[in-house]
């Protein structure tokens, strides 16, 4: 459950910006998950439900996860090719050997704040 | 406060969203929260302002809300703290290692024939990671070589912050080599960097041939693959070439060795691996340590 952690990565810097931008509450917050991320966005909303509470900038907070497609190289046909697990094969030719280029993405995007 | 905490870098910017243009910043752009943009929407840190209009274009109608573009990574605390490692280590000369598997794929074991056999030559220090109880460290100390045990509690993963501070309590010598074995955990331990110059993988053939597939993060982000207990082999109908197919298949530039640390059978291959990786980190520090020879020399000039 490492999601848990990286929630309070989260929390930790909407409490950062809340101090070094000087709002009180975050309102929602846009995070940026690649579907080739060593995170489980679904996991990572639930996570954020739980850990919210305990921090008064992000207790009424609200979670929008955007989902970034992963990219990958495909070494034998030379194309860039869209992947949905880093196990895929090349969509157009069939070949394993995949380099990924995008799509591991975890970032916090924008913040909407009061 | 500790001494690797109170980085408080911070990377923001706000902006009214009434203007018709959008821009992103490449990720690993870092600036800090007071600088200019020629854009002719308004930044400014430090300061609220109620009543300026809609929020923007994600939510429409509210007045008393603004947005906040921060675009930071969210694993952005621990790679700092990573980065402070991986500067330290490069300021002694150490070759930082960060191992990683299942449970029960022989870390320890093979940590401690590799203290034992490599100790003579060179320093070798070991952070050993569990959630509870201090035995592998035990295990290592009875080698001979340093050993600190992090226990992470409720934790699945070693993080950078851990490092920093077990650092602090470990006599590291300069140009040797630090073990970090991780918490045994194929998932958790991917995205967290230590710092370390390399995660190695290890599997022992007593485990599934196909994990490379079933865990397949832990592959991409490994450097070398260590195929364990191939001793037994014989015994079992791991299929060999099955599982470094499937390796490749996450990670195209996955290194392999095959070795055995009960049999002794391929350990030389890790060793060279090992002074391979050391000469980039004694490559690293000359690099820094000129870079430090040449501002003292222009503080002598000036």
């Amino acid at each position: 459950m490492h999601e848990m952690s990286l929630t309070e990565g989260i929390i930790r810097v909407l409490e950062e910006q809340a101090e070094a931008q000087g709002f009180a509450k975050v309102k929602a917050v846009w995070v940026e998950i690649g579907d080739l991320s060593t995170v489980d966005a679904d996991a990572l909303a639930f996570c954020f439900e739980a850990v919210r509470n305990g921090s008064p900038v992000a207790a009424e907070a609200r979670m929008e996860i955007i989902r970034l497609p992963g990219q990958a190289w495909c070494m034998d046909c030379s194309r860039p090719v869209t992947v949905k697990q880093r196990i895929d094969a090349c969509p157009l030719c069939g070949g394993e050997s995949l380099q990924v280029t995008g799509g591991d993405e975890m970032r916090i995007k924008e913040l909407e704040v009061e | 406060m500790c001494t690797v905490c109170g980085c408080g870098e911070g990377h923001a910017h706000t902006h009214d969203h009434d203007h018709g243009h959008d821009h992103t910043h490449p990720p690993g752009h870092d600036h800090g929260p007071f600088h200019d943009h020629d854009h002719e929407h308004e930044h400014e840190a430090g300061a609220l302002h109620y009543g300026k209009g809609p929020a923007g274009a994600h939510v429409p109608g509210l007045s008393q809300a603004r947005m906040v573009k921060i675009e930071q990574d969210i694993l952005g605390y621990n790679n700092r703290y990573a980065d402070q490692n991986r500067a330290a280590f490069a300021a002694k000369g150490l070759l930082a290692l960060n191992l990683v598997s299942s449970p029960g794929s022989g870390k320890t074991t093979l940590l401690c024939r590799t203290a034992t056999d490599l100790k003579e030559r060179l320093p070798v220090a070991v952070i050993e990671g569990d959630q509870q109880t201090s035995f592998d460290a035990d295990r290592i100390r009875a080698t001979g070589v340093p050993a600190l045990q992090v226990n992470t509690g409720k934790g699945c993963h070693l993080d950078a912050h851990m490092i920093g501070h077990a650092m602090e309590s470990l006599e590291l010598a300069d140009e040797g080599v630090l073990f970090i074995e991780n918490v045994g955990n194929l998932v958790c331990p991917a995205g967290f960097d230590l710092g370390e110059a390399a995660k190695v993988v290890i599997l022992s053939v007593t485990e599934g041939e196909d994990k490379p597939l079933k865990y397949p993060d832990m592959f991409a982000a490994a450097r070398l693959m260590i195929l364990n207990k191939v001793d037994l082999l014989p015994h079992l109908s791991f299929d060999v070439e099955h599982c470094v197919a499937f390796a490749r298949k996450v990670n195209p530039a996955i290194e392999l060795i095959k070795l055995s640390a009960t049999s002794g059978e391929g350990l030389e291959d890790w060793y060279s691996w090992i002074d391979a990786r050391r000469q980039d980190a004694l490559k690293s520090r000359v690099v820094a340590l000129e870079a430090q020879l040449a501002a003292a020399r222009k503080s002598l000039e000036g």
